[in-house]
C-alpha cells in the first residue's frame, strides 16, 4: 500500500465504527519496530504497534500482533489494559496475531511482550482513562480532580449518584490519541487487576478442546497436502514417478519449482498416495555427525566478536596461584512442539488467507508474499491458538507451502507436518562448544576469566561476577552462523545460547569453588556485588533451607546451585539429586527456584512458565539430543528423542524477590537457562564426577563416575 | 471397498459409510469436525490423540474405524455436559494444568481413563498413569495436581 492510500488517524478510528482509540508507539528504538518492511495491513497509520479501542457501546479491544502459545500473554496483556484503563479484566477483549486487524509487529519471542510491550499496554490503557475522564469533567461539569474511575465508570468523588460510563463518553465520539507523559500509570498499592492471578482468559477453551490450532479449521472442499521429502538436508532429487500415485481416485498430484504434492480431500489417502511415489534422491556424503561436529564448530567458525573485555588476561594467569580450562559441550537440540508446523490457505478473490501456527505472523506476510507473487496486502496470515513454539515456529515453511498449493489447486489447503517432518525440517538449537580458562587469587576471588563460546552465539555469556582481568569471544551466532558450519538449519530456542553459555559458566564457577574449598554459595557471593544476583541468591539460600558445606559430598545425594540473568530478570536454583552410581541414573529430586522479575504481574502464570522451564529443561539436560549423519536427521519421532515426562518431575518450589518499583521483566524463559548447570553441580556434589557434555545421559554420567 | 460403521459417539449415535480402515483419529478431525482429539506423533507415543473407547483409553491415532464399530467412543467434546465442565476440566481449570492447551485434551481423557480404573490414586499411580502422555509445555506438575484434585472430587464420574 503506498503512503498516498494510507488513511490517517481520523480515518481510521471511522473505520473501527468510531469511539476512541488509543494508538501504542514504542519508538523508533525498540526492536518491533521493523524499518525493512512497512505495515501491510489496512492502511494503519505507519507509527502504531498497538491500539486499544473503546467502541461507541463501551466495548474494550486491543489489538495487538502478538501470539498466545501458551505462555499466558492474552491474560497478562489483557490485565495490563484492564489495571490502568479501570475496568475489570472481563471488560477486555483481545485480538492477537491477525496481520488485517493488527498493526504490524515484528514477533513472540525473547521474553518480550511482557517486558516491552506491556508497559506500551499500560500507559495507552492510562491515556484512554484520561482521554476519558476529561469527556467525563466536560459533561458532568465538573474539573478532571474531583473523579474517580470504577468499574468503566466515572464518579464525582463527592457524590457518586453523578456518573457517566465508558460507554456513554465514547459514543457518538471519533477520536484518537497517543499516549503522552500525562497519564499516569496507577501504583502497586492500587492494583486490582494486576498482581492478581485470575482464571487464564484461554482456559476455559482449551479444557473443553474449543481452543482452535491452525489444524483445527475447516473450509468447504478443502484439501489435506502431503509434500514429497528429501531423505536428507542437501540432497537433490533425480528421478520422480507420480503415475501410481496420480491414479489414486480423489488424488491431486502438482509439481512446481522443488514442491511436489499429493492432495486428498482426507489426510490418510493424501498419505496413502504419496507412499506411492516413485523418487530417488542424489545424497551428498555425510560429511559430519553426532561425534564429530565439536570439532567441526571450531574449524568453521567465523573470527570472533569480543562482547567483553576488561583488564589483560596474562596478568590475570600471573595472578592466579590455580587456572581452570575446561570445555564443555552441547548438543543439537529439537522444539518439538506437540503442535507441529500446520497452515491452512485459502484463495479467494485474489486475496489469500492462511491460518497458520506461527510466532511471527507479520513476517509470514511477506515471505508468503514473496514465494506467491501476490502484493502483501493481498495477503493475510491469522494465527489461531498456537500449540507450543519455544522459538521454533518463527520461520513459515509450512505456511508458504500451503499458500503454493492453495495457489496451484485453487482450493483451501491445509499442510500440517508429519511428526518426522517436524524432527527434519526444525530449526535446531545449535550445537555448541565452550572453552574457558579461569583462576582464583589466594583469597578464592576471580580474576581471570577467558570465555570462548563456539556455535551458540552470545546471550548468557556476559560475565556478572567481578572479574578484572576477562575476555568473552562469540565465535557465530545462532542468528548469524556462516555457510557449512551447521549441517541444518539452527534457530532461536527459548532462551537461545544461554542454555549452552550457562552451562559452561556456572560449572566453571563451582569447579574453582570446589577448588577453593569453599562453599558454592560463599563463592558467588564473594565474587558479585550485583545486588539484584545477591537478593536471588540470599532468598533460594533461604528458601532452600542451605547450610554450608564445600562440594563434593560423596554420598550418592547431592545439591547444586545455578545462577544467572536472562531478559533482564535475575534467576538463581538449586536443585537436589539422587545419583544410582551403579547405572548412571540421575533423578532430580527438588528444584527451588528464585527469580527477582521486577513487578510481577501474574504471579501464578509466571509460576507457570518457572515450572515449565524447569521441567522442559529436564529433557535437555538428560536425553535431548538429535542424532544425524550429514544432512540425515536420525531422530524422527518421540521413541528414539525422548523429553521429559511426568515421573521425572521434581518437588518445584517457586519463590519471587519482590521488586515493585521495577517494569516487568523477562518470564518465559530465564528458569530454564541453568539446569544443566544446576543439576551437573548436584551430580558433581553427589558422585565427585564431572559432566562436560549435555545431554548428561545414563552413559556419560557412568563414564565419568569410572574416570574418578 | 467402503462399509457402514455404527458407533456411539459421546453418546449419540453416528452412521458412516466409508473406508473401514481408516483412523479413528483422522474420521473423528475431518468427516466429524471433532478437532479437540488431536495429532501429535502419529504413532502412539505423545497422546494428544487420546479418546475413550468402552470405558478403556485408546489412542485413536492407532485404531482403525471397524474396531469401534458398535462401540461407545467418548471424546473431549462429550465431556461437558449441559455446559457444566467435568471434575477433571474444573481440576485443569483451577490448577492450570495446561499452557498451550494443545495435548490438554488428551491429558484429561488419559486421566479419565486413569480415575476409571483407580478412583482413589496415590501420586505415584498418577505418574504412572500419565506417563505416556507428553506435554511439551511441561506442565506436568499442575497435571498431577488436577489429576489428584479431580480424584479427591470422586472425579471419574459426573455424579
Amino acid at each position: 500500500m503506498s503512503e498516498a492510500t494510507r488513511m490517517d488517524r481520523r480515518e481510521f478510528v471511522k473505520l473501527l465504527g468510531g469511539g476512541i482509540v488509543v494508538c501504542i508507539n514504542l519508538g523508533p528504538v525498540t526492536i518491533f519496530n521493523s524499518s525493512a518492511a512497512p505495515a501491510f495491513q489496512r492502511g494503519y497509520p505507519e507509527d502504531i504497534n498497538a491500539y486499544l479501542h473503546i467502541a461507541e457501546d463501551g466495548k474494550v479491544t486491543l489489538y495487538s500482533g502478538k501470539i498466545e502459545m501458551g505462555q499466558g500473554v492474552m491474560t497478562s496483556l489483557s490485565q495490563m489494559a484492564a489495571e490502568d484503563l479501570g475496568v475489570t479484566l472481563d471488560a477486555i477483549h483481545i485480538v492477537m496475531g491477525d496481520t488485517d486487524t493488527c498493526p504490524r509487529d515484528r514477533g513472540t519471542f525473547g521474553s518480550m511482550t511482557t517486558r516491552f510491550f506491556g508497559p506500551a499496554v499500560r500507559a495507552a490503557a492510562a491515556q484512554a482513562r484520561l482521554v476519558l475522564t476529561d469527556l467525563a469533567a466536560e459533561r458532568l461539569g465538573v474539573p478532571r480532580e474531583s473523579l474517580v474511575v470504577d468499574n468503566g465508570v466515572v464518579y464525582v468523588a463527592a457524590d457518586r449518584n453523578r456518573r457517566v460510563s465508558y460507554g456513554e463518553l465514547a459514543r457518538g465520539q471519533a477520536i484518537t490519541h497517543t499516549v503522552d507523559q500525562e497519564a499516569v500509570l496507577r501504583s502497586v498499592e492500587e492494583f486490582t487487576v494486576m498482581g492478581r492471578s485470575p482464571q487464564r482468559l484461554d482456559g476455559y477453551e482449551k479444557v473443553t478442546g474449543q481452543a482452535k490450532y491452525a489444524g483445527d479449521i475447516r473450509l468447504p472442499g478443502m484439501l489435506y497436502a502431503r509434500v514429497l521429502r528429501p531423505p536428507a538436508h542437501g540432497a537433490t532429487m533425480t528421478r520422480v514417478d507420480t503415475s501410481a500415485a496420480e491414479a489414486v481416485p480423489g488424488v491431486t498430484v502438482v509439481q512446481q519449482e522443488g514442491l511436489l504434492a499429493v492432495l486428498a480431500s482426507d489426510p490418510e489417502t493424501a498419505e496413502t498416495a504419496l507412499a506411492l511415489v516413485e523418487s530417488e534422491f542424489d545424497v551428498p556424503a555425510a560429511g559430519v555427525d553426532t561425534e564429530s561436529i565439536f570439532d567441526h564448530l571450531v574449524a568453521a567458525a567465523p573470527s570472533p566478536n569480543t562482547t567483553e573485555q576488561d583488564g589483560d588476561l596474562s596478568v590475570g594467569r600471573q595472578r592466579s596461584p590455580r587456572t581452570f580450562e575446561y570445555t564443555y559441550y552441547n548438543s543439537y537440540v529439537a522444539h518439538a512442539p506437540i503442535e507441529p508446523h500446520t497452515a491452512l490457505a485459502e484463495l479467494s478473490e485474489g486475496k489469500l488467507t492462511v491460518w497458520s501456527s506461527t510466532q511471527a505472523p507479520f513476517s509470514q506476510q511477506t515471505t508468503i508474499a514473496r514465494e506467491t507473487g501476490l502484493p502483501p496486502e493481498d495477503v493475510r496470515v491469522i494465527t489461531p491458538y498456537v500449540g507450543g513454539g519455544f522459538g521454533g515456529k518463527v520461520p513459515g515453511q509450512q505456511a508458504v507451502e500451503a499458500a503454493r498449493l492453495a495457489q496451484l489447486t485453487g482450493r483451501p489447503v491445509q499442510v500440517c507436518w508429519t511428526r518426522a517432518e517436524e524432527f527434519f525440517y526444525d530449526t535446531f538449537r545449535p550445537a555448541a562448544v565452550v572453552k574457558v580458562a579461569s583462576g582464583i587469587d589466594g583469597e578464592g576471588k576471580i580474576v581471570l576469566w577467558d570465555y570462548q563460546v563456539y556455535g551458540a552465539g552470545s546471550r548468557g555469556s556476559d560475565v556478572f561476577y567481578d572479574v578484572p582481568n576477562r575476555s568473552v569471544r562469540v565465535y557465530g551466532e545462532w542468528g548469524g552462523a556462516p555457510e557449512g558450519m551447521h549441517p541444518f538449519a539452527v534457530g532461536a530456542w527459548r532462551a537461545p545460547a544461554a542454555n549452552s553459555n550457562r552451562f559452561a559458566a556456572e560449572q566453571q564457577i563451582d569447579i574453582m569453588a570446589a577448588a577453593a574449598g569453599i562453599d558454592p554459595l560463599e563463592f558467588r557471593l564473594n565474587n558479585t556485588k550485583d545486588e539484584r544476583m545477591l537478593s536471588v541468591l540470599h532468598k533460594v539460600a533461604e528458601a532452600y533451607g542451605w547450610e554450608p558445606a564445600v562440594a563434593p559430598s560423596r554420598n550418592g545425594r547431592g545439591r547444586g546451585l545455578a545462577c544467572g540473568i536472562d531478559a533482564e530478570t535475575y534467576v538463581a536454583l538449586i536443585a537436589d539429586v539422587t545419583v544410582d552410581s551403579a547405572t548412571g541414573r540421575v533423578k532430580v529430586d527438588r528444584v527451588v527456584c528464585v527469580q527477582d522479575m521486577g513487578v510481577v504481574v501474574n504471579p501464578d502464570g509466571a509460576r507457570m512458565q518457572m515450572e515449565g522451564c524447569i521441567a522442559m529443561g529436564l529433557g535437555y539436560v538428560f536425553s535431548e539430543e538429535i542424532r544425524f549423519e550429514g544432512g540425515k536427521i536420525l531422530d524422527t519421532n518421540f521413541g528414539t528423542y525422548e523429553l521429559a515426562r511426568f515421573s521425572q518431575v521434581p518437588q518445584i518450589d517457586t519463590v519471587f524477590v519482590s521488586h515493585d518499583d521495577l517494569p516487568p521483566k523477562g518470564g518465559g524463559e530465564p528458569a530454564i537457562i541453568n539446569m544443566g548447570a544446576v543439576v551437573a553441580n548436584a551430580i558433581f556434589d553427589a558422585t565427585g564426577a564431572r559432566l562436560y557434555r549435555l545431554p548428561m545421559t545414563p552413559e556419560r554420567v557412568l563414564e565419568e563416575i569410572k574416570r574418578i | 471397498m467402503k462399509e457402514t460403521i455404527r458407533f456411539s459417539l459421546n453418546g449419540e449415535t453416528v452412521t458412516l459409510e466409508t473406508e473401514p480402515k481408516r483412523t479413528l483419529l483422522w474420521v473423528l478431525r475431518t468427516d466429524l469436525e471433532l478437532t479437540g482429539t488431536r495429532y501429535g506423533c502419529g504413532v502412539g507415543m505423545c497422546g494428544s490423540c487420546t479418546v475413550i473407547v468402552d470405558g478403556q483409553v485408546v489412542r485413536s491415532c492407532m485404531t482403525s474405524l471397524e474396531s469401534v464399530q458398535g462401540k461407545d467412543v467418548m471424546t473431549i467434546e462429550g465431556f461437558a455436559r449441559d455446559g457444566q465442565l467435568h471434575p477433571l476440566q474444573q481440576a485443569f481449570l483451577q490448577q492450570g494444568g495446561y499452557q498451550c492447551g494443545y495435548c490438554t485434551p488428551g491429558m484429561i481423557m488419559n486421566a479419565y481413563g486413569l480415575l476409571l480404573r483407580t478412583p482413589q490414586p496415590t501420586r505415584d499411580e498418577i505418574v504412572q498413569g500419565m506417563e505416556s502422555n507428553l506435554c511439551r509445555c511441561s506442565a506436568y506438575k499442575r497435571i498431577i495436581e488436577a489429576v489428584a484434585t479431580a480424584a479427591g472430587q470422586n472425579g471419574g464420574s459426573h455424579e
